[in-house]
């Protein structure tokens, strides 16, 4: 199963609520402001590192590059896809949730 | 020109995740319309209350004075939609109501908080369940 999450989170508890019900092997893409999870200096970024053995963390680059974080240092362990990527994880996954 | 959709015997499992509270977004609305669509279309259907969604499914509320409409009795309906599908054999619709344990531990609250007849489920059991579905629609 693909889990999309777009909301900042600083801001909201999506990427929380993601982690806590998403099965194990699952592949989380982070979107739109989903995107500053994957800032390792962050706050946040204990979240996703404590679960790296757990899920494929992917970043979209487009989403990045918006937000001037193209530069910035992202936590080691997510890989960053285009919307191509995008494509091809929404395709090869069964289903797909967003976590709105 | 008409299009045609081949809906015949299509069947699909369908989960809806319900994670905003009942009055402040259109969110939980928009959900139950689609939980009520794919009734008229005989959809398996695994409706999930979990985080602030929890609220949608509390006693007592009193939505007169904002002028939203009351969210119980349309639950009231999802709850006969299920009776139905469970007892009438020519009726092939499995329907659960669950709700995540924790969400409600976290917000204060019970099973007897809640208006309606609903599974509660661990996390892990929810995640499990959720990773058997076919479709899933979230807000």
């Amino acid at each position: 199963m693909l889990h999309l999450v777009n909301k900042s989170p600083s801001d909201r508890a999506s990427l929380g609520s993601c982690l806590r019900l998403a099965a194990k092997g699952s592949a989380i893409l982070l979107i739109e402001d989903g995107v500053y999870a994957a800032i390792s200096a962050a706050d946040s970024a204990a979240l996703i590192i404590s679960r790296l053995d757990d899920y494929k963390f992917y970043v979209l680059k487009e989403d990045l590059e918006v937000r001037g974080l193209s530069e910035k240092p992202l936590i080691d362990g997510i890989a960053i896809v285009d919307y191509t990527g995008f494509v091809d994880l929404a395709a090869t996954n069964d289903s797909v949730q967003s976590w709105l | 020109m008409e299009v045609e959709f081949e809906t015949e015997g299509v069947k699909k499992k369908f989960l809806f995740v319900n994670r905003k509270a009942p009055y402040g977004t259109i969110y939980a609305l928009e959900i139950l319309e689609m939980v009520l669509i794919s009734a008229a279309f005989e959809q398996h259907a695994v409706i999930a209350f979990i985080d602030d969604g929890v609220f949608q499914i509390q006693k007592g509320h009193n939505p007169k004075a904002i002028g939203m409409k009351h969210f119980a009795p349309t639950f009231g309906v999802i709850e006969m939609e299920k009776e139905d599908a469970d007892e009438d054999e020519d009726i092939d619709m499995v329907w659960r109501i669950v709700v995540e344990k924790e969400s409600l531990e976290a917000r204060g609250l019970t099973a007897d908080d809640l208006a309606i007849d609903v599974d509660v489920l661990s996390s892990a059991d929810l995640s499990a369940l959720m990773n058997e579905q076919d479709v899933v629609l979230s807000a």
